[in-house]
């Protein structure tokens, strides 16, 4: 079972449900941090760092011996990271999506792929949880590609928790897709509706199964609440707008070990979402 | 000869965007006749990255041998020098000052982007 945890908005406590829900869980399971331009979760989650591996991807070098400057790269190019005029192509690396494109179409089979670095993956042991993070480099714009390095790690016989970036964009569907469950994190405010729309298009538009966190719940109006009983969505959990939380927060500490009265219900969840039990059974 | 401006009008009298990877429109004159023809470049106003790349190619496709432009930035400079365009930083406020400015020489050809990426 893998349950996505996401929102359009971001900092509505994405990142706070995913390590409360995961520490909550009775059994072990990997928590991937897909947030890969700003990664958290290891913050809530002390342990040894069990390892980092170098995340790459391929672009284009040209062998200037060979090419003719018939420019059919840059012509194939989406993204204009290869272009050729004369017998010099010019190659910009961080425009490059890693494709392949350019050298399958080149006539003179003059370029070749060389690795380009884009981030590191991170492993640690936190209690039973095995945490995953992805870290993109400073400077580098390819997220996605990072994102399904972190998931390459997802180990098939246990559950996993991930957390995506916030917003709609091409990071957000590359943490999503392929999950079982997205469980859409958002605050009662304006702001919190307004991007909480946008993500439930997103969500209906990859056909994955869904339901609503509403985070700080008491702090801003009804207008979410209202929303997701039009809309006929689940609202699966409510966080109170409690000092204690923030505080908590604010040191590093998860709520269901600063506030043990929170855990029974970050447990039920968990369970209900990763094992499929339901509220009776619980 | 025909150099490209960058522009967010359509004729000589419009203004010469201090923008290049995301001006506007481009116009491109030509010094022997003074015809000249207006390109838009709205896609590449919009775009996330590769602006100036992509502008670069425009111009070097406008059959251009010059551009004169407000700013340039490190990946459309790179593009244009390979292909033997030159680029020309002015201050002028409209394309006609700009063309004059060139035409009497008072214009020094850059060496390099004149700013950064993004900028």
């Amino acid at each position: 079972m893998i349950l996505a945890i996401a929102s359009g908005k971001g900092g509505t406590g994405k990142t706070t449900l995913a390590a409360n829900l995961a520490r909550a869980f009775d059994r072990p399971l990997q928590l991937l941090d897909c947030d890969v331009e700003e990664p958290n979760s290891h913050l809530f989650l002390p342990g040894a760092a069990a390892g980092e591996e170098i995340v790459t991807i391929p672009i284009p070098e040209v062998d200037e011996s060979r090419c003719d400057g018939c420019n059919e790269c840059g012509r194939f190019c989406a993204y204009h990271a290869i272009v050729s005029y004369g017998a010099k192509p010019l190659v910009f690396p961080e425009m490059c999506h890693g494709c392949g494109g350019c050298m399958r179409v080149c006539p003179q089979q003059a370029i070749r792929e060389v690795p380009s670095r884009i981030g590191v993956v991170e492993s640690r042991q936190s209690g039973k949880i095995a945490l995953v993070t992805g870290r993109l480099d400073v400077g580098s714009a390819m997220a996605p590609p990072l994102i399904r390095a972190v998931k390459e790690r997802l180990q098939p016989d246990m559950h996993a928790i991930l957390d995506a970036p916030p917003g709609t964009s091409c990071p957000v569907i590359a943490a999503v897709r392929g999950a079982d469950f997205i469980l859409l994190v958002t605050e009662p405010t304006p702001f919190g509706l307004h991007d909480l729309q946008l993500a439930v298009d997103m969500v209906r538009e990859l056909g994955i199964p869904f339901a609503v966190a509403i985070n700080r719940v008491g702090s801003g109006d009804d207008r979410v609440h209202r929303f997701c009983a039009e809309a006929g969505i689940e609202i699966i959990l409510e966080v109170a707008d409690d000092r204690r939380i923030a505080e908590a927060y604010s040191r590093g500490e998860l709520i269901v070990e600063a506030l043990p009265e929170y855990r029974p219900a970050f447990a039920a969840l968990a369970g209900r979402l990763l094992l499929g039990h339901n509220d009776k059974e619980e | 000869m025909k150099i490209a401006l960058s522009t967010s009008g359509s004729d000589l009298s419009a203004g010469l965007d201090t923008r290049f990877g995301r001006a506007p429109k481009f116009l491109v004159l030509d010094l022997e006749n003074g015809e000249f023809e207006v390109i838009d470049n709205q896609q590449n106003l919009n775009a996330a990255q590769g602006a100036g790349i992509q502008s670069a190619e425009t111009v070097i496709r406008s059959g251009a041998r010059a551009l004169v432009s407000g700013h340039c930035g490190p990946n459309a400079f790179r593009v244009l020098s390979s292909a033997g365009v030159r680029v020309y930083n002015s201050d002028a406020a409209t394309v006609a000052e700009a063309v004059e400015q060139f035409k009497q020489g008072k214009l020094k050809e850059a060496g390099g982007a004149d700013v950064q990426g993004h900028w």
